[in-house]
């Protein structure tokens, strides 16, 4: 066997953040090698640097042995590798034919472009593909597997010899997707080398030869498929090892505080989300939800504070004490006494320009107690900064003068939660990723402070895609696949199996995917 | 270096370049550049005509920059300064010529600024609600309203309210006029200087404890700054961006009556010759920060009215090409700084 790609302790990094750190990676011609991650993983970027679109900071990139140096996609084209991105770069105006010969007309410039050649080589390559198109149609006009046609017709139009699929199927109905598999394996048996990213693991086991799984811009295995399992690839993909020493005294659950009944959501596109989903949590305890990114997670979260987008259906219901929260705006469901805390950090939790002081009113800046006139009494702000930085052990010298942005990842977790927490008769916290980009110090606090609330009668909604931090704190735990609670861990069970983590992740494992 | 020294000097940095490029310019045109200078600042700050001339043009520039700076900070570009103030400096001449004459001064200003800050105000509040609820780009709406603005007022003008043989209006009565500081105290020996300016001051420090220092420019900033965190914070993005447009055009009314009540007091056609459109560089050079406007606008003030009394030694056009250069030097630089700051 031949290798056609090979990377070199390969990393990369933006500013002081390894997006991927000393990667090496071998795929060899005429095989189908998936690359699994989380988002956030490194995939992206990794793929990036081989299609040239990023350069490494280190380490080498041989294709078909020869070193080589991309400063643009263009070198990469050039050296036979060829992508097709998730969202497809197709211009809808223009036929099929037109932007499959767009950038690599078979002409010089000013010359007739041979439409009718060009449509003859492209229909060879669609039937020695399987790949039935019509070539004169608009791409506008054709549906979205079609179009992911066009995109391989284009690769092959340009005698790709190596392909790259950033998630694929993200977008397709399940009859497309087994054709699109069917498609994969003869490139494959056509001698092309192919590479796929994705987060589905059904797929990576039914189409993949060999699996590469990323965590934290590393790769952490590269085994083959036949020889693994859904739940060993779960467990290298979202296992990680905290050193979760926090202790989690048994929860006393109260009276039901949030009750989730049927809910669904359906987007604009007509692709369900969340089918069904149904559960209760109580106050004084956490529940824990478990499941590989892209199963209704956000979905559920946009639904609970509010923000679902416009014109997704949804249906069921989703009562706080028995007023429901669906419809409402954030500020009326902040009203109610819910508290969120969004999974990505800089985008919507927190103006990283503004100071640290400045973050702590974020969302609450609404509160009576802190105004005064048209302003804010700064007195009283003070003392609240002053109180949780101490509190929360946020490490920050003044925090009327630093912008939030100077802080770690971690302190500004704890100024988040901090703010969320201590936010006057909080009933419900609806808690994402609480430790993502945190570091291991400040990991410890989060989950002491989050375990304290929970006794102090908070309910709160979990969503992790560390399982080890599902496990640790939760009292009880919904696994969540295709958008429905498929299997529940009741607090008898959680409390026994925590003590044998490793058991209890792959059993976790087993539901979730 | 840090942040802060790097953000003040951006400013100077582009109008240095700015000027040394002119000067450049000057001298191949074949004048001496010094000269040239010299007697600009003698006709500016060197009399006493001539700084309130400057006054007058800096106090319009300030009104228009803070309506372009307001929207700014919640990320709308208004370019339709120039079309606020021309239905605002209209409908300004409009009320102080139909007040009947028994109405008192005082009564009768305030009237007029109002309904000109109210004229300046829906005018832009129509590219906000254009912007919001129809997503037509704000940059096109001002614009095209600028259009509509420039037909709406000549129409009106020539076929209903010019005078006879003019191109302007019966004159404001006098209790609308705004008094000018010679006729109050003697300064400024008969320029157009008036009591505005210190209306524009005010407004300045106005608009600086309305965007720093109160919960409503709080979260106005923070819509600018990243709209998702606002909108999850339970904040009205769509609120803040047409009260911003709203704020910002009636701003725009108020230089309107720095000219009608202030100066001319009447409306004429062309006669506020595109200062709107300085507006934006004005706020551009100043980081639509509301105090360094203040400076700004000064900046552009003297190159106005200083280039317009070097007019017969060095065509008046020099001058645009500086204060055009300036913004361009300006964006570049901050651009440059954000790389390497």
């Amino acid at each position: 066997m031949t290798v056609a790609v090979r990377l070199s302790a390969l990393s990369k990094k933006f500013g002081s953040f390894s997006a991927n750190s000393n990667i090496s990676l071998s795929v060899e011609k005429g095989t189908i090698h998936a690359l699994v991650g989380e988002n956030g993983a490194g995939k992206s970027t990794l793929t990036k640097i081989i299609y040239g679109m990023f350069r490494p900071t280190s380490g080498e990139i041989f294709i078909d042995g020869k070193a080589v140096c991309f400063s643009s996609p263009r070198d990469a084209i050039h050296s036979g590798i060829g992508m097709v991105h998730q969202h497809f770069m197709l211009i809808p105006e223009l036929t099929v034919t037109e932007n499959i010969i767009l950038g690599n007309e078979p002409c010089q410039i000013f010359q007739r472009i041979p439409l009718k050649k060009s449509k003859a080589l492209i229909l060879n390559d669609a039937t020695a593909y399987g790949l039935a198109l019509d070539p004169d149609a608009l791409v506008g006009s054709l549906s979205i597997g079609e179009q992911q046609r066009v995109e391989i017709l284009k690769l092959l139009f340009r005698r790709a010899a190596i392909m790259i699929f950033d998630e694929p199927t993200a977008v397709l109905t399940p009859l497309e997707t087994e054709r699109f598999f069917a498609t994969l394996r003869s490139l494959r048996d056509k001698g092309k080398s192919i590479i796929l990213i994705t987060h589905k693991l059904d797929e990576v086991l039914a189409v993949a030869d060999m699996v590469s799984v990323m965590r934290k811009g590393e790769i952490v295995g590269t085994i083959p498929a036949a020889s693994t399992t859904k739940g060993e690839l779960a467990q290298m993909m979202v296992g990680r090892s905290l050193l979760l020493r926090v202790t989690n005294p048994p929860a006393s659950p109260g009276e039901t505080v949030l009750d989730i009944n049927k809910l669904c959501f359906r987007t604009k596109k007509g692709v369900d989300r969340l089918h069904d989903l149904s559960f209760t949590i109580r106050a004084g305890e956490i529940y824990g939800i478990a499941g590989v990114e892209g199963n209704g997670q956000s979905e559920l979260l946009q639904v609970l504070w509010g923000l679902a987008p416009e014109g997704a259906s949804i249906g069921g219901e989703a009562l706080l004490r028995g007023c429901s929260l669906i419809g409402k705006k954030p500020a009326e469901i902040a009203r109610m006494g819910v508290s969120h805390i969004p999974e990505d950090r800089l985008r919507h939790a927190v103006i990283a320009n503004y100071t640290v002081s400045e973050n702590f009113l974020f969302g609450r800046h609404r509160e009576r107690s802190f105004h005064q006139g048209t302003g804010f009494n700064s007195s009283a702000v003070n003392g609240y900064t002053e109180e949780m930085i101490a509190d929360y052990a946020v490490s920050c010298n003044s925090p009327n003068r630093q912008p939030l942005r100077a802080l770690s990842g971690g302190n500004q977790q704890k100024v988040v939660l901090a703010r969320e927490l201590s936010r006057p008769a909080i009933s419900l916290l609806l808690l994402a990723q609480p430790t993502r980009g945190v570091d291991i110090g400040a990991i410890e606090t989060i989950h002491q402070k989050i375990i304290e609330a929970r006794t102090n009668g908070v309910a709160i909604l979990l969503v992790s895609s560390e399982l080890e931090e599902i496990i640790a704190l939760s009292t009880r735990i919904g696994c969540l696949y295709k958008g429905s609670i498929r299997h529940t861990f009741s607090q008898e069970e959680v409390e026994l199996k925590r003590d044998s983590a490793e058991a209890f992740q792959k059993e976790i494992g087993l539901h979730i995917t | 270096m840090n942040r802060k020294s790097i953000k003040l000097l951006i400013p100077l940095l582009s109008i240095l370049s700015a000027l040394v490029v002119s000067t450049l310019i000057i001298a191949l045109a074949g004048r001496d550049p010094l000269m040239i200078f010299g007697k600009m600042f003698h006709a500016t700050f060197g009399s006493a005509y001539g700084s309130g001339q400057v006054l007058f043009r800096m106090t319009t520039l300030i009104f228009v920059a803070l309506a372009v700076a307001l929207p700014f900070q919640v990320r709308l570009f208004n370019i339709g300064a120039e079309g606020q103030l021309l239905m605002g400096a209209f409908v300004a001449a409009m009320t102080g010529t139909m007040l009947p004459p028994w109405v008192p001064s005082t009564a009768a200003i305030s009237l007029c600024i109002m309904t000109a800050m109210a004229a300046g105000a829906s005018w832009a509040l129509l590219a906000g609600v254009l912007r919001v609820r129809f997503g037509v780009n704000e940059v096109i709406g001002t614009i095209m309203l600028n259009f509509i603005a420039q037909g709406i007022t000549g129409y009106l003008l020539t076929w209903h309210f010019a005078l006879p043989s003019t191109v302007h209006t019966a004159p404001i009565t006098d209790a609308a006029i705004i008094p000018s500081f010679s006729a109050l105290t003697g300064w400024f020996a008969n320029s157009p200087a008036n009591l505005s300016t210190l209306l524009a001051i005010g407004m300045t420090l106005l608009f600086r404890i309305l965007l720093f220092s109160s919960r409503f420019g709080y979260e106005m900033r923070a819509v600018g700054l990243q709209p998702d965190a606002a909108r999850y914070a339970g904040i009205n993005a769509g609120m803040h961006a047409l009260t911003a447009m709203g704020i910002g055009g009636a701003a725009a009314g108020l230089g309107a009556a720095n000219i009608v009540l202030g100066y001319r007091h009447f409306y004429e056609a062309g006669m506020t010759g595109g200062v709107g459109f300085a507006g934006i560089a004005v706020a551009l050079l100043a980081g639509a920060r509301p105090l360094w406007i203040l400076l700004s606008a000064l900046f552009f003030g003297v190159l106005e009215y200083g280039g317009l009394t070097v007019n017969a030694l060095i065509p008046k056009d020099i001058f645009m090409i500086i204060e055009a250069l300036t913004i361009i030097l300006v964006i570049a630089f901050n651009a440059l700084g954000r790389r390497f700051g």
